[in-house]
């Protein structure tokens, strides 16, 4: 069939007849105009049938306008470019758009997932869990079929080529909505002065009113909301946001937008703009205007191609200078689908009204009998014919209760449209995000906002507060806006409001489910609720004779609500069908919360700037540049980038690793020791401190000293350790574990400032204000005497001491500490002289055979002589004790953080898991990191378990393997055989032994 | 996102503050004298009321000054917050919430 746009009319529209668009979907080749949607130009194109339900796979078409489309999701673009689930009702149209439906194979015709449909008997509510959960080794393989077959559309296979941004906002008072209700809210709050922001998700501001066409003070009222847009536009105070979507309401006034902001462009147009916003707004104050979602009647065979929204049908009409069909049937039981009736008939369609109201009164009603409009009372829709497109529907008479057709009465109306009205939902979605209560209003048949809770004020105003008037709309915007700004504490004068001439409307009849000839729910026609999970009334039925009957159960038994539309036109259905199953009120019924976001948000908007080297910050040493030079190959530590190893030529990690542990035994090596945290600590009561946070006793220290300490938290429990040095009077220096440093200060200062505030102590991090080479190796002294003043001789510069004096001639801090047990010199300065500092080093150091290493060799050396990382050989329920370090725990000291528990029945107890050696038999066998030494060896776990191994390498120096790891009762077991069972399942023995592999007297570190 | 007011800087979005736990918990005057119990109940118990409850907070990424806050557990509400030393604030019942 040729598309020719054969539904579009002559004239009329907000559609720009001069820019028209080639566009496609599923290859075939179509136009249509700027301003329309993909929707309203496949109309336009009589295009029917656009996709396949989720679960049955049956035929559906466009439902709706807006953002509450259930059925027509779509694939859009190509390539990186490409998007699934994009609703048809929300793309703007641009030139170029490809587009195609999803959930079909091989074609949309002809779908082989449709025998779903004829085998939906089989496949109730509740299915998948009710046939896939046993046997539970099974599931991996029902997982796979069911995601295969069911499934939306296809996500791109390569990175997102477009930008993203997030941008903070704050505001005294946030619309939602410019429709009538918020357009009159921005002008009163804009008037005043108030900081406003109007976001709508429309490319247009106005609302119901580019649909609806109504008449606002004597004239048409898309001039009244052209002028306030115009203001709004011109008020210096006030942020207008057109394509912005307000998807959550968090606490304290907290929402976020997403703004479309080249999304009506052609793919990689946008040039410097992003593709999105992610807006995140603090507003003072809140104005809901999100207007009303018309929901459908839920009759049988409901979700055929071509049964609308009324209200859509008429969107179309006006907006989109769309009639979807010459002839329509409008299904109603409320007044406002007459206004459809009324718009499509002017438009030259034949239309026929079926109200199951046996006398509907009102303006709406005598206008359409004047048009001609014939009008069927009493009767509803038992059937519809065509499958993949309406041909016409079957009517009958109501019985009397409502209950039932008559089935004398059936009478034959061909159409290709039914446009559907069940009355409209109040978008109460932010006001219930927000926390606010919900109350059923019975006139309107649907929960209206009730009571907000005090940290989130707002106010809701218009459709989305109930009032379905535009009057009233227009009055409830005005006040909410002066008030919200009065509120936030601006003057406001009241604007008049604008005259509306209002018609008589009768009251709509409530029927939740349309009867037909067999029984509703429990017959073998489809009656859905809710259309995007093809949940059906009788899946409701079925849930509650099963005892699924609480709203949050029927929610997740049936998946009603939970599809990507969130149930925007099926959720009422829903519980009214439930309330009348449960004999009860829909409000005793009550509701499922309504949950953030309110239409789908793309992970590129989460995510927006935080991409690649924006997505984590990276703290860089002042040597890196040279490390990048020399074959550095990084771990991450805290945010630090550490030199794990440095890779001569492509040597692997293992080699490089024993030519530099070898290195630093045989001559001298080199490490960037600068990310070691590092706190300045002053005051007169820095000794106090210090005394209080480690085990040992520190007042003793001499000035130019260092000592060790171990740092216990109150529970006794071991979390940092470090070297600090007295460089003062009252001026020490600590360091810290890198990935320590943080948790360290805030652990001091919390004490300072909560507990102990009466003491003078200053802490201050210059962890980034120090640059550290460290030089380990017999060579060290011979090395650093070429570039410093210092003394270097054991007797005046002994170990476990510091030394100021120019090194390079940069002046630095010299501390002889040892992680290695080599000899060694900790060499500080001023980080910006950390590059030079290093490259001198490096230059001096040829003739010693110096060797860079990084952070792998440097576990491995630490481990030849026993000593612990905390947080590798520890785990946070690791005592003192437990690490054989008893000797650092001050036993004079009246009281330190973490002293009282070490008493504590369980911390003192004989038999904890400590700290030993393990040597493997074959002394090639490195173990696995994590590995557990068991009591008895079985076929398979579990296995009674004595500890874990906590660090493993292969020792060069030691010639073998070690191991060091937490065994129960470990001291008393020296010597003793002990067996670990791998992850593979090899069973490897072991020999206990003390931690200490090399230079046990320890007289290396002191020459 | 909860907004706090730091006694110190002003209101701030949560995201710069850290939370440490009940507030007023006194440490015992001389650990050495009491009792396993009496130690472990300051070191393990803690309250955890459905209404008023008063913490203590960091603004760790602001001033890094601690504070003391009231929050209502069941609405999310910051009732007051104060300086260290200072005594906290009276605070009417807990404000509704959903529950």
């Amino acid at each position: 069939m040729a598309r020719f746009q054969q539904n579009r009319l002559p004239t009329g529209g907000r559609i720009d007849r001069n820019r028209r668009f080639s566009f496609s979907f599923d290859g075939e080749e179509m136009h249509g105009y700027a301003g329309d949607t993909l929707a309203s130009a496949l109309l336009a194109n009589d295009v029917r049938l656009v996709g396949r339900s989720f679960k049955y796979h049956r035929p559906r078409g466009i439902f709706s306008a807006g953002a509450e489309e259930p059925n027509a999701l779509v694939q859009l673009g190509e390539g990186a470019y490409s998007e699934p689930n994009m609703k048809a009702t929300q793309v703007e149209l641009y030139e170029g758009l490809k587009s195609s439906s999803q959930n079909r194979w091989p074609s949309l015709r002809f779908d082989i997932g449709s025998i779903n449909s004829a085998a939906s008997r089989l496949i109730p509510a509740g299915f998948y869990y009710k046939t896939f959960m046993w046997p539970a080794s099974m599931w991996m393989t029902y997982e796979k079929w069911i995601r295969k077959s069911a499934g939306l559309g296809r996500s791109p296979d390569r990175p997102d080529p477009d930008r993203y941004e997030h941008r903070y906002a704050h505001c005294d008072v946030l619309i939602v909505g410019a429709g009538p209700a918020g357009l009159a809210a921005a002008l009163a709050a804009g008037r005043s002065g108030a900081r406003v922001i109007v976001a709508d998700d429309q490319s247009e501001f106005g609302g119901s009113l580019l649909s609806h066409p109504a008449e606002i003070n004597g004239t048409s009222a898309l001039d009244w909301s052209g002028t306030v847009a115009e203001e709004l536009n011109n008020l210096s105070n006030v942020t207008v946001l057109p394509r912005t979507t307000v998807t959550g309401y968090y606490d304290y006034n907290y929402l976020v937008a997403v703004e479309r902001v080249t999304d009506h462009l052609p793919p990689g147009t946008g040039g410097n703009l992003p593709r999105q916003r992610l807006w995140k707004i603090r507003a003072a104050r809140v104005v809901l205007a999100a207007g009303a979602i018309e929901r459908g009647l839920v009759f049988a065979d409901n979700d055929r191609p071509g049964v609308m929204q009324a209200g859509a049908v008429r969107s179309y009409i006006n907006r989109y200078s769309v009639l979807p069909a010459s002839n329509m049937v409008v299904f109603t039981n409320n007044d406002s689908a007459y206004r459809t009736a009324i718009d499509a008939a002017e438009n030259g369609a034949t239309v026929t009204v079926i109200d199951i109201r046996t006398s509907p009164r009102g303006t709406l009603i005598d206008k359409a009998e004047e048009a001609n409009i014939m009008v069927y009372r009493g009767s509803a829709i038992s059937a519809v014919y065509g499958h993949r497109g309406i041909r016409g529907v079957e009517v009958r008479r109501l019985n009397r209760a409502g209950h039932g057709v008559m089935r004398s009465s059936r009478t034959r109306i061909d159409c290709a449209i039914v446009a559907s009205s069940g009355g409209w939902t109040p978008t109460v979605h932010l006001h219930s995000q927000a926390r606010g209560k919900l109350d059923y209003d019975e006139t309107i048949a649907a929960y209206v906002p009730g009571a907000g809770v005090n940290i989130n004020p707002h106010r809701s105003a218009g459709a989305c507060n109930g009032s379905l008037d535009l009057r009233k709309c227009l009055a409830e915007g005005l006040q909410a806006g002066q008030a919200a700004a009065a509120e936030a504490g601006y003057d406001v004068v009241m604007p008049e409001i604008p005259s509306v001439v209002a018609g008589s409307e009768g009251p709509m009849r409530v029927m939740w489910a349309i009867p037909c000839k067999h029984p509703v729910g429990r017959g073998p026609k489809k009656h859905f609720h809710e259309l995007q999970n093809d949940s059906t009334v009788g899946d409701i039925h079925l849930a509650v004779r099963e005892g699924y009957s609480s709203v949050e159960h029927l929610k997740r038994y049936t998946t009603t609500g939970m599809a990507t539309d969130q149930g925007k036109t099926s959720n009422m259905a829903a519980l009214g069908v439930l309330s009348g199953l449960r004999r009860q009120t829909i409000q005793s019924t009550g509701v499922t919360t309504f949950r953030p976001p309110y239409t789908p948000v793309t992970f590129g908007a989460v995510v927006g700037q935080n991409r690649r080297e924006l997505f984590l910050q990276q703290r860089k040493t002042a040597m890196h540049p040279w490390h990048e030079r020399n074959g550095a190959v990084y771990e991450d530590v805290g945010d630090w980038k550490r030199p794990r190893y440095f890779s001569v030529g492509h040597e692997s990690m293992d080699r490089a690793v024993q030519r530099e542990c070898r290195a630093v035994r045989d001559s001298v090596g080199m490490m960037d020791a600068s990310t070691l945290g590092k706190i300045d600590i002053q005051g007169p009561d820095s000794a106090w401190l210090l005394n209080m946070v480690y085990t040992n006793a520190w007042s003793k220290l001499e000035i130019g000293r260092c000592r060790y300490g171990l740092m216990l938290n109150e529970h006794g429990m071991v979390f940092d350790d470090g070297v600090t040095t007295r460089i003062g009077e009252h001026h020490y220096h600590m360091t810290t574990t890198t990935g320590g440093a943080p948790r360290v200060l805030t652990w001091l200062e919390e004490w300072l400032q909560t507990e102990r505030p009466d003491k003078r102590v200053y802490c201050t991090s210059v962890t980034e204000q120090w640059a550290v080479a460290a030089i380990n190796g017999p060579a060290a002294r011979d090395l650093l005497s070429e570039l410093t003043d210092i003394p270097l001789d054991a007797e005046s510069f002994p170990f476990m001491a510091m030394r100021e004096g120019r090194v390079a001639g940069i002046p630095a801090r010299v501390f002889r500490i040892s992680f290695t047990g080599e000899l060694s010199f900790e060499i500080n300065v001023p980080a910006h002289h950390g590059l030079y500092l290093w490259e001198q080093l490096i230059k001096h150091g040829a003739a010693h055979d110096l060797c860079p290493y990084g952070t792998e060799s440097m576990h491995v050396l630490r481990a030849e002589k026993g000593f612990i990382i905390v947080g590798q050989d520890t785990d946070g329920a690791v005592t003192p004790d437990d690490l054989g370090m008893d000797w650092i725990v001050s036993k004079k000291k009246e009281d330190f953080i973490g002293k009282r528990s070490l008493s504590r029945s369980d911390t003192a107890r004989a038999g904890r898991k400590q700290l030993v050696g393990l040597l493997t038999e074959d002394p090639r066998e490195v173990l696995p990191e994590g590995a557990h030494i068991v009591a008895e060896l079985k076929d398979k776990p579990p296995m009674p378990m004595l500890g874990h191994v906590t660090s493993s390498y292969m020792s060069p120096n030691v010639g073998r393997s070690i191991a060091m790891a937490l065994l129960r009762d470990g001291r008393n077991r020296m010597g003793e055989r002990v067996s670990l069972r791998l992850m593979d399942g090899r069973t490897v023995n072991a020999t206990v032994v003390d931690p200490v592999f090399y230079d046990k007297e320890g007289v290396r570190a002191r020459g | 996102m909860l907004l706090i007011n730091c006694p110190w800087c002003g209101v701030r979005n949560l995201q710069e503050f850290s939370c440490h736990g009940q507030a007023h918990i006194q440490r015992p005057q001389d650990p050495a004298q009491v009792s396993d119990e009496q130690w472990g109940d300051y070191i393990f118990f803690r309250d955890n009321p459905k209404g008023i409850h008063y913490e203590r907070w960091v603004h760790s990424h602001g001033c890094r000054r601690w504070f003391n806050a009231a929050r209502d557990t069941v609405s999310d509400e910051f009732l007051g917050t104060y300086k260290p030393g200072e005594s906290p604030p009276s605070v009417g019942p807990a404000h509704g919430g959903d529950d």
